[in-house]
């Protein structure tokens, strides 16, 4: 088993101190990012990165990938104790687990929440652990006419099923590219887009800039809005007993836990789709599923099992595109790709050939985070409740701060830094407007690679197009965007011919 | 809402059309043989930006998209002092990094913000106002060898390397 051998190979790097250090703070950093209301995986990814600058890639990638982790977990907590999700991704742990807390088993979901996640992390990362490689593999044979294609079908996702206004959704992904193309033209060397003649142009926009503007300080100025009201924290007593007790009535679920890890796994692939959709899908299955519907929403345990087991899993299910295609599944993983590109990687299949130690190192540190998270989020029930009583007005100046170094950091430069700034203002205002945010941030991210593949393709084929449909692999992807991309206008054809036969 | 989604799709689409226009410093026709040049890339995507923010003017303005039908003010005005003074105090915090330098301009940042907005204690918060860049400097300065902005600050710290 060549796959078998590898893992251990990865274990021997991902077990080594230093990377276990950095796996602990990670999930540490990820479950108090993810107890705060309003941030979550994203938001501690984007904020964090700079940090990660000095370190191995792969040690960076682990941290990273651990506070990614940790964060789905912590996100259940302020979903029960206070009944706002603590990320988008535990809006439907909300359902049920605050229910519970008023009930006075707010133990109970908390255990209930850690341990779902915990499956629902494993089943992901063995399903992951299998089809990476697989995966990898096949795309090996991609060349970048099919490396267009597949950007173009990520793309489309977001039209098809991203569930935004699609007028909108297009601006945000045309908006992400052409300011990907700020900077020196890859194949002619000339600058261009030099707006007003800064200098600051010349270097491009990174990612990060963007990345930090949007989910940093564009999501305090969100939270601040939400935060204002006043909200209860619910009491929870803890012991170990008590924990005991609540693990052994979680014998019901394991049905609600298996659909929970797979569905999010699947959903969390693609682009558009990730962890919220995938766990707000779960507990609308388990739901229908369930011989008693009428109990959830009233505090039913496997309101709470469903989404957790789903949006871990799917959060592992957003790295498979990433780490095997060079295609993020998710806006967090869409960072973790910048992030490689600025660690001096080539994403994409080739990953599993040259970086060997840096693809199994990051797939088994999954396996030892997941099992970190469950223990640190046990055995600190108690001290995550507190972080929950901090001030959000002690919290938003430190996150601001952490933003500026943060935007600073990349370049050594200030223009970065009003960049960010304007980036999170203006990005704020039009979130308001139901502007969508994550193409943007994946727009930014693929756009390099996305004109690059074109054009390199466009000059093999001494400037023809009909390279694109010509190869096979490239005309399927295309024809799976087209559907994805028609969609919406399938979907109010159906809606309205259903209204006529009324 | 409705008014404020028909001001950002104009401002988008004036933001469009600057792009493009500075796309076509760079040659945006098919090259023979090579394909697209330099600008085509950013400017058929700011064309499409543009189309798109005049769609959703147009639709506005008919009345078929969401917001258009929305009646609820964009902002409240507690919402809006809110949004104001954190950006300004943003504005002005970055501004200062340029002439005093981030050591001097983020305890005041936060001070100004958790006394302001938090009507946190003055104890709580010079506590928390000066650690913060003491925590930044051994991090970033010490750690991780990041050298912050300093501005006029910059020999304070020369006894420290």
């Amino acid at each position: 088993m060549d796959i078998f051998a590898n893992l251990i190979d990865g274990f021997a790097t991902s077990l080594l101190p230093y990377n276990m250090m950095m796996i602990t703070l990670g999930v540490v950093a990820g479950l108090f990012i993810g107890a705060m209301p309003g941030l979550g995986s994203v938001n501690g990814v984007a904020i964090l990165l700079p940090v990660t600058f000095l370190v191995p890639p792969t040690s960076a990638i682990i941290f990273l990938g651990a506070i990614y982790y940790g964060a789905m977990y912590g996100g259940a907590i302020s979903s029960i104790m206070l009944g706002i999700p603590g990320a988008s991704t535990a809006v439907a742990t909300t359902f049920d687990g605050r229910p519970m807390a008023i009930k006075g088993e707010a133990d109970k979901a908390l255990v209930a929440a850690a341990v779902a996640s915990f499956l629902g992390g494993t089943i992901s990362i063995i399903l992951f652990t299998l089809f990476a490689p697989l995966l990898a593999d096949f795309a090996l044979k991609f060349g970048p006419a099919e490396e267009f294609a597949l950007m173009i079908l990520a793309f489309s996702t977001f039209i098809g099923l991203g569930g935004d206004s699609i007028l909108k959704t297009l601006f945000a992904i045309f908006f992400g590219l052409a300011l990907s193309a700020v900077g020196l033209d890859v194949v002619s060397g000339q600058s261009r887009l030099i707006f007003g003649d800064i200098t600051g142009f010349y270097h491009g926009i990174n990612f990060l800039v963007l990345a930090i503007g949007i989910y940093g300080i564009g999501e305090i100025l969100w939270t601040m809005e939400i935060d204002k009201g006043n909200v209860s924290l619910s009491k929870a007593n803890v012991s170990l007993k008590r924990i005991f007790k609540a693990i052994k009535e979680l014998k019901n679920t394991w049905g609600t836990v298996l659909m929970g890890s797979f569905l999010g796994y699947f959903v969390g692939i693609l682009p558009a789709a990730g962890a919220t959709p995938g766990s707000l899908m779960a507990y609308g299955i388990a739901k229908s599923a369930s011989k008693t519907p009428e109990n959830f929403g009233k505090g039913e345990i496997k309101g709470v099992v469903a989404p957790e087991a789903a949006n871990n899993a799917a959060s592992t299910g957003s790295m498979l595109p990433m780490l095997t295609l060079g295609i993020p599944g998710s806006p967090t993983t869409a960072i973790l790709l910048g992030g490689m590109v600025i660690w001096g990687l080539e994403p994409g299949p080739l990953l599993f050939i040259d970086q060997r130690e840096f693809v199994w190192g990051l797939i088994s540190s999954l396996y030892t985070a997941n099992v970190f998270t469950l223990l640190i989020n046990i055995a600190f029930i108690p001290a995550f409740i507190a972080v929950l009583k901090m001030p959000f007005t002690i919290l938003a100046p430190i996150i601001f701060v952490l933003c500026v170094v943060g935007g600073y950091a990349p370049t050594n430069d200030m223009h970065d830094v009003w960049l960010m700034l304007i980036f999170g203002l203006g990005g704020y205002l039009l979130r308001k407007l139901n502007y969508p945010m994550a193409p943007v941030v994946l727009a930014i991210v693929l756009g390099p690679l996305a004109e690059r593949s074109m054009r390199q393709t466009l000059i093999g084929s001494h400037g023809s197009p009909m390279v694109f449909i010509e190869r096979p692999l490239s005309l399927i992807f295309l024809i799976i965007s087209l559907f994805l991309f028609a969609l919406p206008l399938l979907k109010k054809l159906n809606l309205r011919k259903k209204l006529e036969s009324l | 809402m409705k008014r404020a989604d028909l001001i950002a799709a104009l401002v988008l689409a004036i933001i469009s059309f600057y792009m493009m226009l500075k796309s076509m410093e760079l040659p945006i026709g098919w090259e023979a043989g090579k394909g697209p040049g330099g600008g085509a890339f950013p400017f058929w995507l700011s064309a499409g930006m543009l189309i798109c923010s005049v769609l959703i003017f147009i639709r506005n303005l008919a009345g078929l998209s969401l917001e258009s039908k929305d009646t609820q003010p964009f902002m409240e005005t507690e919402t809006l002092k809110l949004f104001l003074t954190v950006s300004i105090a943003l504005i002005a915090m970055i501004g200062a990094i340029h002439i005093v330098g981030v050591y001097v301009s983020v305890p005041l940042f936060v001070a100004f913000y958790m006394r302001h907005l938090g009507k946190h204690s003055w104890t709580k918060t010079l506590v928390i106002s000066l650690t913060i860049p003491v925590v930044t400097f051994l991090f970033f300065e010490k750690l991780l060898l990041l050298l912050l902005p300093k501005g006029v600050t910059e020999e304070w710290f020369y006894i420290f390397f």
